[in-house]
């Protein structure tokens, strides 16, 4: 549902944080799937988000998301899309 | 519009190609460190910060990496300090320091501190920071009850000082940090006011701290200070500290990791000694080749004139600390100066510069230039000069110059200048305040020696006077500042905290010996440090350093003479040297050669030298002598 551009840009931050050039964000991807991505990677990327995109996330939102497909939802809703 | 200091401004913005250049750089170790080290001279964030510091990592565990490591730092937290590490090490290359940082296991402070086993212990750390903040400390609050505020903040001040000499026992230096304030009160208006608010033991904390710090042989990092600046609104972060204990903004992380690499630098000796300042539209508004003197704007009720005035004002107090002040100015000469004769609102004059490059030559030359005549290395020098295409030539030509960013306006050049904290310092002697004019002392000396005709000549024209004492406590702070900063004529690079150093005071067996240096120029202060550590009928000679400001005058021969002349009254048989090389000390490779004693075992890395006190008779040297 997500629009194509919220995944480019998910995959240009997620490449910045987890140190890793091959990264394309998928909506099925989970944290799981990303050897870099550790509970410190996470708050580095919710930062970078936030920095990156110009949204804010709550406590609960941060550590609350099942999978980037979510992740990317509700960025679209926190945008307005 | 306002000023984000947690953004960095002095420093030039990430390079849109950061990831492939560090991936290049990962591929080249011989190349690396150059490469990161210009890397890291950009305003970076925690994951340029974080990718940076894991190729640091790689880098440090390879040959190339062992081989020119020579810091490490831990961090003891009472929040989560992983991120502030990789932002750390990352951090420590744009100040000219190769390092590893390591932090232990969350929430271990007093542990690794107190058991001499502690991986902290067995880290061989030279630096630990000990970064508390109100939450990591016993400061309950008391409201009203003045007796147990006291209290309560002697029992915080006596577990921080408990843990700075725990660390100081195990050898490393401790850092340790003033308590951001709160932004949240209880009492409003009367917070500060009231005893025993958590405000108010902060307060009463952080003064108590910046009183004591130096007599524990610790270093200050003034957080609380930097909060301030920053906002404490900005600088807590209440999701963060609930998410995972940060115990600050992450926007602020970067920040802080660079207010702690600046301080470990100056420790080091890597502080910045010269301010060089470029002047149309830098000293003055306009230029003065085209605008003539009635037309530059300086003061005189104009805005950007008043702007120009507090960079000028800004310079003369950095003077006034010990900051040499140079010009570099795409002029003729007699036109750039014109302005510093005759301009009614110059606040600098021709007398506080020390070198005047007024030219064509373009800047990076000219840096070069004013570095040699102060006998200072490149890495000293801070240039300030509004126009982006001659920092970009330094930035390029000369990395390691300061080159602060400037914004369009001047009336913010002060303010980056001087929060770019290029001349940070761990302490502040009387010799500070008159080291500004001793360079410029030194560029006249410099001018007579080339107007007489021999050495020997010049040398007695000086009419020297060289002063030598035992350490005492009237000497210790600037002792343990040489010690720590000279880094050219230095034979071992020993450094020693103000504690080691009043050690060696109350060692009868060995001799602890300043000398200080005046001529008919001016009084040059404590320029050589000495000491020799008894070995059965030996003084090994630990430490020789001297300040290349007074190099080729005899100094070293003399201080040899008086050297031996102890030693033999002592009864000794032998003076041993030693020479560590450190990759910057190259200047006194053979020290011990040239002043006559012999080699006892030569290698790359190291040599031993001796000299048998029966066969030695002191040379004459050009200089009276005295004993204080």
């Amino acid at each position: 549902m997500s629009n194509a551009n919220t995944y480019e840009q998910l995959t240009a931050i997620m490449r910045d944080v987890f140190d890793d050039d091959d990264i394309v964000a998928r909506a099925d991807m989970t944290a799981e799937d990303v050897d870099s991505w550790d509970s410190l990677a996470n708050v580095r990327l919710f930062v970078a988000l936030e920095q990156g995109l110009g949204v804010r996330f709550s406590s609960a939102e941060m550590s609350g998301l099942k999978n980037v497909g979510e992740l990317a939802a509700l960025i679209d809703k926190k945008r307005g899309g | 519009m306002g000023y984000r200091l947690t953004a960095m401004p002095w420093l030039p913005p990430a390079p849109g190609d950061f990831r492939p250049r560090l991936k290049a750089a990962r591929a080249e170790p011989e190349g690396f460190l150059r490469a990161a080290q210009g890397l890291a001279r950009h305003a970076l964030d925690l994951n340029a910060q974080h990718s940076l510091s894991r190729a640091v990592d790689d880098w440090l565990a390879s040959t190339a990496g062992q081989a020119a490591v020579s810091l490490r730092v831990a961090i003891l937290g009472n929040g989560t300090t992983d991120l502030l590490r990789s932002a750390l090490q990352a951090t420590l290359l744009r100040h000219g320091l190769v390092g590893s940082v390591w932090v232990p296991p969350f929430g271990q402070v007093a542990q690794q501190v107190l058991d001499p086993a502690s991986d902290l212990n067995r880290s061989d750390s030279h630096f630990v920071l000990l970064a508390l903040d109100h939450r990591g400390l016993p400061l309950q609050p008391c409201p009203g009850e003045a007796a147990q505020a006291v209290a309560v903040v002697e029992a915080a001040l006596a577990q921080v000082r408990d843990l700075a000499q725990g660390v100081a026992r195990q050898g490393a230096t401790p850092i340790v940090q003033t308590l951001p304030a709160v932004p949240d009160t209880l009492f409003g208006h009367l917070d500060r006011s009231v005893p025993g608010t958590q405000a108010a033991l902060i307060d009463a904390f952080n003064q108590a701290l910046r009183r004591d710090f130096a007599s524990w042989g610790c270093l200050l990092l003034d957080v609380a200070a930097l909060a301030e600046r920053v906002g404490l609104d900005d600088w807590h972060d209440p999701v963060q500290w609930a998410h995972g204990k940060f115990p600050l903004a992450m926007e602020a992380v970067p920040l802080y990791a660079d207010h702690i690499a600046r301080l470990i630098a100056a420790a080091r000796g890597k502080a910045r000694k010269c301010l060089v300042l470029d002047l149309d539209n830098t000293v003055w508004g306009g230029v003065i080749g085209d605008d003539g003197l009635g037309g530059i704007l300086l003061g005189q009720g104009s805005a950007v004139g008043e702007a120009h005035l507090a960079v000028q004002r800004a310079a003369l107090q950095l003077r006034e600390r010990g900051i040499v002040l140079a010009v570099s100015s795409k002029n003729d000469d007699a036109v750039a100066r014109g302005p510093f004769r005759e301009h009614p609102e110059m606040l600098l004059k021709e007398e506080h510069i020390a070198v005047f490059q007024a030219n064509w030559l373009d800047k990076a030359s000219n840096l070069r230039a004013i570095a040699q005549t102060l006998n200072i290395g490149v890495d000293a020098l801070v240039l300030l000069d509004d126009n982006p295409a001659e920092r970009a030539q330094v930035r390029q030509e000369l990395p390691e110059v300061g080159v602060p960013e400037l914004p369009e306006d001047p009336a913010y050049f002060t303010r980056n200048l001087l929060a770019a904290g290029y001349f940070e310092s761990t302490g502040f002697t009387a010799e500070d305040r008159e080291r500004a004019e001793q360079y410029r002392s030194n560029a006249m000396r410099a001018a007579l020696e080339g107007s007489t005709s021999n050495v020997a000549e010049y040398l007695d024209s000086l009419a020297m006077v060289a002063t030598f004492s035992r350490f005492d406590a009237v000497g210790r702070a600037r002792i343990t500042q040489l010690i720590n900063k000279t880094n050219q004529f230095n034979l071992t690079t020993r450094r020693y905290t103000e504690a080691q150093v009043q050690a060696v005071e109350d060692d009868a067996a060995g001799l602890g010996l300043q000398i200080r240096l005046a001529d008919r120029f001016g009084d040059n202060g404590m320029i050589s440090v000495i000491v020799c550590r008894a070995e059965g009928d030996d003084w090994f000679i630990d430490t020789w350093l001297m300040s290349c400001r007074v190099l080729n005058r005899k100094v070293e021969q003399a201080t040899l003479n008086e050297l031996c002349a102890q030693a033999r009254q002592r009864g000794l048989r032998r003076l041993v040297g030693e020479y560590i090389a450190s990759g910057r000390n190259g200047m006194v490779a053979e020290h011990y050669a040239r002043l006559g004693f012999t080699p006892l075992e030569r290698g790359e890395a190291s040599s031993r030298w001796v000299l048998e006190l029966a066969g030695h008779a002191p040379a004459p040297v050009p200089m009276q002598i005295e004993w204080r």
